[in-house]
């Protein structure tokens, strides 16, 4: 397969082919020949942002914002720099397909950042790449030379009398620098917290300039969108949720790993294609989109499809679509315990109900799990976690309430026996 | 003008006001702590959460735009059970040792808990320790009770020019810490104090000394440097425990300089004197009031009947009051003496008799933030003025360019935009140079031109002067060491000419609290008087000192003492025991500012009275009563006052309105001669920043400093100490004129090779000569 086809591999497809994170492999089924068609033509950049609106293009990040809608935020006739930045932080936990995307088909990304460059007006872009991955870098870096001894970037591209570069950018592994603003100021040198918004990353980013900020799944994207057009990515997917998507699978499940499916594809396809739950077992639960999502029970998501809508309106989200799979033997209590020390740990700690509440959850619950509950525990929980959601400077302090709270209202049994009884219900 | 609709109450708002800012105006308290009106917008705390219609989440006041028909409630369920949450976890780490706590009774927390808080909590897990931190001698931590509000770390970015405290680590493990262990040695650090809403930043003099309810609070005015920040006194039982700022935007805002904050450990010191004396031989002996002023008036009517009243010399201390300056001058007046100065610390008196009023700043201290052009000559300006600098730094901030001619190019914490680093003997040069970049330039710089248009222009002059020229709001000021320098009065007129040709105002960084007021008092040589210089080079028969202690507030010191020592008689008007008892006769103790009424006029010309906040210790009295009862004892006529406010009243007839008349800046210009550099290494002797009157050198907590330490220390470039064969720690011989002096040795490559730090005016230097003269480093 290739980008010469429409298919359903939007940004997997170089892994079917020998060499696939080189240039050549990329040149030679089609990559580069959206940018080419645009420099030539001038293509205007409003006809690019209307293309990706009606492709229904929405963030691979987590938050699903629909780009063509973030992109037209960019202020068009500002005087001076703006600034394009490439997410691959890919701190959550469960996520490992914007990796994949850097490893084996970086040039897609390139392609995609350079398209978004010239459609912002941008100066620069940058891709800011999770701290604990650093091979990946350094592939990056090998893979932006090839790109700009070829003329993709650089100075006068294509000979288009255009400039435009892109720069590397390591962190060093804090989840929190993955949050857009935590992520710029990461970049300016200055401890990764986030920033109080408004103002935007749109009106005020990088250095105090217009910046758009994507996943690295959403800018690779861009270049099929350009080359089949807005309508076919729409039509790979559903309305409103356009395109295929990378599923990040892991957990209980014979074959995990990334799968890249239409978006709508029934839940139990995906299962399928990851060899099922393993076997001799069955299907207790799923965080469908990476561990910030809520939780929800196997029968509620056997009658999800993947995609942004279904999943919300099952009470999750898809999140960056990493589907963590759980059965029968997985104890309800040590999972969430193990998911509030995270967001315990990685809390930045700026404001006050996520520095002080995400501690407070996690020592509650270490307690429960290890037999010192008390009555009330659960109430104490679910009202702390009332609390944080919606009360603090970034998603953060709601990716921290939501396992708690979905994991209580679900499995409520579960962490009652284990205050009551002071051990597990789950293999006693 | 949008409105919005805060508690069913509507408010007009401006562009860019936040929903906080519109509540305060309209005086709608919202609950905060990270927000501070003077620093930048944290939004951490989450204690500010309303309600706002239409928007599902809280959202915080500080930083919520204020948009024209928003409807804000402060009191909703919505609102208070937000603000409720944060308070409890706020509340869930924190020690609640307010008992123990020097924060009790002044504390954010505390006073917003009990509005907020739970009366039991609910957090029954292992609470939080942080480990201490050593930040200095004056800001006492308890790390354990942060809040994490920033406002320290912002204080100290923002405002002090210098982030000596950082919020490393995340999460639960965010501590407040300065770098690398290292103390907290800005000139502003106390003011994190005020700043931090909870007992985890507190004054460690004060600490555990008394508990805020028991102090009554009192105004008064700084008397150290020229801005006269007011203060609020914290006052028990007759003793002074605190100086705390008054905020006032046109002064100090609501800042206080450490200098002002720590100076008042010095009014409880060992060293006041609470009694008159008077000398019996070698011996001092107590004495009632009436005797000591007995005897100092006879001694002085002798003095006077016999040499005339010229044999005696005045000399004050700028940091006086109106009242207690103005008698003195009255007092002299009365003995037909016209010997009477304040400026101990000045050399050149060429300027007086030339002058078109009284030096001062030129302009109000609130327009320095608005400046966009500044040339600064000869000021180490985060010493002599630490909130001066602060204003400056602010107005940098906004864009302002900062030009500097100076003998250190040391760090202002803001960017200058050009400088001109040259030893002292250099300066005359440097301005002259700028001045004829702009004659070059077609701008007239009047009668310094045909002086100045043979000097070669250096490419950093020509930046100044381009600099200058550009900008609207402008203004050209001299420094402490400008007006201490050999040749200030030409500095001056150079000065001038640089403001006018430019369009710049000219100004003076007064170094007193009260040299405006000493200026406007009188207490000035008069026509055919001598001026403290001349005072002490030509010895006099008596002399009567108030609050001065020439042997530190003059240079040379040498020449001070030898004349003190040859004078038959010495009254001596002191707060504290001083060197000056070695060689006076009569000792009467008067009052410091905290025990009297008077008022000081700061460099703006801004009148500040005060009265007294404790009764005078012991025996002390004002001043301005002792100078009244020795000028009945004298039976002198127009002596009967029976206030401060009386005897101001005389001084100023017209009041504070009369005083901007007479405050100018102006000189006939003189000729420009000093064009030529001295040769070698040239001493660069500042008055430091804890040595500048008699309190600050009694303020312990202002002594142990890291800076009042450099202070003492022979800085000198790395280059020369390498040429001279020195060691950088151990003790070097300074040699100037006759005297010597053994310092250790620091290296600064600020300096140049050709300057050398010692500080003026401090008690290991006293042997040395001029502030600015050639010196010699020698191997010990
Ligand atoms: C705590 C936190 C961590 C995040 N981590 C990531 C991340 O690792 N990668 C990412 O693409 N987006 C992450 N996001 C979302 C970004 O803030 C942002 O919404 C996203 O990069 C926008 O790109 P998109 O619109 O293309 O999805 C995170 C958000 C939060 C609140
Ligand atoms: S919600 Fe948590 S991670 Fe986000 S800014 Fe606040 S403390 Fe930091
Ligand atoms: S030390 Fe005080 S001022 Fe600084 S962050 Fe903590 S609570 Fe705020
Ligand atoms: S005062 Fe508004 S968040 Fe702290």
């Amino acid at each position: 397969m290739s980008l010469l086809s429409p298919s359903i591999k939007v940004c997997s497809w170089t892994q079917e082919h020998d060499n696939p994170a080189s240039l050549e492999t990329y040149v030679a089924n089609g990559g580069y020949e959206a940018l080419k068609k645009i420099l030539a033509e001038k293509t205007p950049a409003e006809q690019i942002v209307e293309q990706v609106k009606i492709s229904a293009l929405r963030g691979r990040g987590g938050a699903g914002f629909p780009t063509g809608l973030k992109w037209s935020f960019m202020p068009r006739n500002f005087q001076g720099d703006k600034y394009i930045v490439c997410n691959t932080d890919e701190g959550e936990p469960g996520t490992f397909k914007d990796r994949d995307i850097i490893e084996f088909n970086p040039h897609q990304l390139i392609e995609g950042m350079v398209i978004a460059g010239y459609t912002l007006g941008a100066k620069a872009g940058y891709n800011y790449i999770h701290g604990e991955i650093f091979e990946l870098y350094e592939s990056w870096e090998r893979a932006l030379g090839e790109a700009r001894r070829a003329g993709y970037l650089g100075k006068n591209i294509l000979g288009s009398d255009w400039d435009f570069d892109l720069h590397a950018f390591h962190g060093y592994g804090a989840y929190i620098c993955g949050e857009e603003t935590a992520l710029l100021e990461s970049i300016e040198g200055k401890k990764g917290q986030p920033r109080f918004k408004p103002p935007f990353p749109a009106s005020y980013g990088l250095y105090g300039k217009p910046t758009t900020i994507n996943n690295t799944e959403t800018l690779a994207s861009i270049p099929w969108i350009m080359r089949h057009g807005g309508q076919a990515f729409l039509e790979l997917g559903k309305p409103n949720n356009g395109g295929a998507k990378l599923f990040s699978v892991s957990g209980h499940v014979n074959k995990p790993g990334n799968y890249e499916i239409a978006l709508g594809t029934p839940f139990g396809e995906l299962l399928e294609m990851a060899g099922g739950v393993r076997d001799g077992h069955k299907l207790k639960a799923v965080i469908p989109g990476g561990s910030s999502a809520p939780v929800l029970p196997a029968d509620i998501m056997m009658d999800c499809t993947l995609d942004f809508d279904s999943i919300a309106k099952a009470g999750s989200m898809l999140g960056s679509g990493a589907v963590i799979v759980m059965d029968e033997t997985v104890c309800m209590v040590r999972a969430l315990e193990r998911l509030a020390y995270f967001y315990f740990e990685e809390s930045c700690g700026q404001c006050t109900p996520c520095r002080e509440g995400t501690g407070w959850m996690y020592r509650v619950i270490h307690r429960i799990e290890n037999g010192q509950g008390r009555p009330g525990d659960l109430d104490l929980l679910m009202d702390v976690g009332t609390n944080i959601a919606g009360r603090t400077i970034c998603a953060l302090g709601d990716a921290a309430v939501g396992p708690v709270h979905s994991f209580i209202k679900h499995f409520r049994k579960e962490f009652e026996y284990h205050i009551e009884h002071k051990k597990c219900l789950v293999g006693g | 003008m949008p409105v919005i609709t805060i508690d069913d109450r509507q408010i007009e708002v401006a562009p860019g006001d936040t929903v906080m800012d519109a509540a305060h105006r309209a005086g709608i308290y919202i609950p905060h702590f990270c927000y501070h009106k003077k620093l930048s917008i944290a939004a951490s705390c989450r204690m500010c959460l309303v309600e706002v219609e239409k928007v599902p989440k809280p959202l915080p006041a500080c930083a919520t735009p204020a948009t024209d028909g928003m409807v804000v409630r402060t009191h909703s369920d919505k609102a208070v059970t937000a603000q409720k949450g944060v308070m409890e976890f706020l509340l869930i780490n924190h020690p609640l040792d307010c008992p123990i706590c020097d924060q009790g009774g002044e504390c954010m927390l505390q006073d917003i808990a009990v509005g907020y808080g739970g009366i039991a909590s609910r957090y029954a897990e292992p609470k939080r320790v942080v480990k201490e931190k050593d930040l200095g001698p004056l800001v006492a931590t308890d790390m354990t009770r942060c809040i994490h509000c920033s406002r320290c770390v912002r204080f100290g970015q923002e405002i002090a020019g210098i982030m000596e405290l950082g919020m490393p680590g995340r999460g639960e493990h965010t501590e407040v810490m300065p770098f690398l262990e290292s103390q907290v040695t800005s000139e502003l650090s106390g003011n994190v104090i005020d700043l931090c809403p909870v007992g985890a930043l507190t004054s460690k003099p004060f600490r555990y000394s008394a508990r805020p309810w028991e102090l009554s609070r009192r105004k008064s005015v700084s008397p150290h440097d020229g801005l006269g920040s007011n203060l609020a006194v914290h006052v028990k039982d007759g003793k002074v425990f605190r100086f705390l700022p008054l905020e006032n935007e046109a002064v100090n805002e609501c800042w206080l300089a450490d200098r002002d904050r720590y100076s008042y450990q010095a009014l409880n010191s060992e060293e006041r004197v609470t009694r008159p004396m008077v000398r019996q031989g070698s011996d001092w002996v107590e004495v009632d009031w009436q005797k000591a002023l007995a005897q100092a008036a006879g001694a002085l009517k002798v003095i006077h009947d016999t040499h005339g009243g010229e044999a005696i010399g005045f000399l004050a201390s700028p940091h006086q009051t109106l009242e207690e300056l103005y008698l003195t001058r009255q007092l002299a007046g009365a003995l037909g003496c016209e010997n009477i100065d304040t400026r101990l610390d000045v050399a050149d008196f060429s300027a007086d008799g030339k002058l078109a009023g009284i030096p001062w700043l030129g302009m109000p201290v609130a327009d320095l933030d608005k400046l966009d052009r500044v040339l600064l000559v000869g000021s180490s300006v985060r010493k002599e003025q630490p909130l001066i600098a602060q204003r400056l730094r602010q107005a940098v901030k906004r864009g302002a360019r900062l030009n500097v001619v100076h003998a250190a190019d040391d760090d202002l914490l803001c960017r200058v935009a050009n400088k001109l680093i040259a030893k002292p003997s250099a300066w005359v040069n440097a301005l002259a140079q700028i001045a004829n970049a702009l004659r070059e330039s077609g701008k007239d710089v009047g009668a310094v031109a045909s002086d100045v248009s043979g000097v070669a222009v250096s490419d950093a002059a020509r930046r100044v002067a381009e600099s200058l020229v550009s900008g609207e709001r402008k203004a050209v000021f001299l420094g402490g060491l400008a007006s201490q320098h050999p040749n200030a009065a030409q500095l001056h007129s150079l000065a001038q000419a640089i403001a006018q040709a430019t369009g710049a105002a000219l100004g003076f960084l007064v170094s007193a609290a009260n040299q405006v007021g000493a200026a406007l008092a009188g207490c000035r040589p008069g026509a055919n008087g001598r001026n403290a210089q001349r005072m002490l080079a030509e010895p006099r028969k008596a002399y009567v000192l108030l609050g001065v202690e020439p042997t530190l507030d003059h240079e040379p010191a040498a020449q001070a003492e030898s004349a003190l020592e040859s004078a038959e008689l010495v009254v001596l008007l002191t707060a504290f025991k001083v060197k000056a008892m070695d060689y006076a006769h009569v000792v009467l103790p008067i009052a410091p500012f905290t025990e009297t009424a008077g008022a000081f006029v700061n460099m703006e010309g801004r009148l500040q009275a005060f009265n007294g906040v404790v009764p005078p210790q012991g025996e002390a009295r004002p001043a301005w009563k002792v100078l009244r009862v020795l000028g009945n004892q004298l039976q002198l006529s127009d002596f009967d006052y029976d206030s401060a406010e009386s005897v101001r009243k005389a001084a100023l007839p017209e009041g504070e309105d009369g005083i901007a008349a007479r405050l100018d800046n102006g000189i006939c210009a003189l000729p420009v001669t000093h064009l030529q550099a001295g040769d070698g290494v040239e001493r660069l002797g500042e008055t430091p920043i804890y040595q500048l009157d008699p309190l600050v050198r009694r303020a312990p907590a202002l002594q142990a400093t890291q800076v009042a330490a450099d202070a003492a220390v022979c800085w000198a470039n790395g280059a020369l100490i390498q040429r001279l064969g020195l060691s950088v720690d151990r003790p070097v011989r300074v040699v100037q004129d006759s005297g010597e002096s053994v310092l250790k040795l620091g290296r600064d490559d600020r300096l140049p090779e050709d300057v050398v730090r010692v500080a003026a005016c401090h008690r290991l230097t006293t042997r040395l000569g001029e502030r600015f003269g050639a010196l010699r480093l020698e191997k010990m």
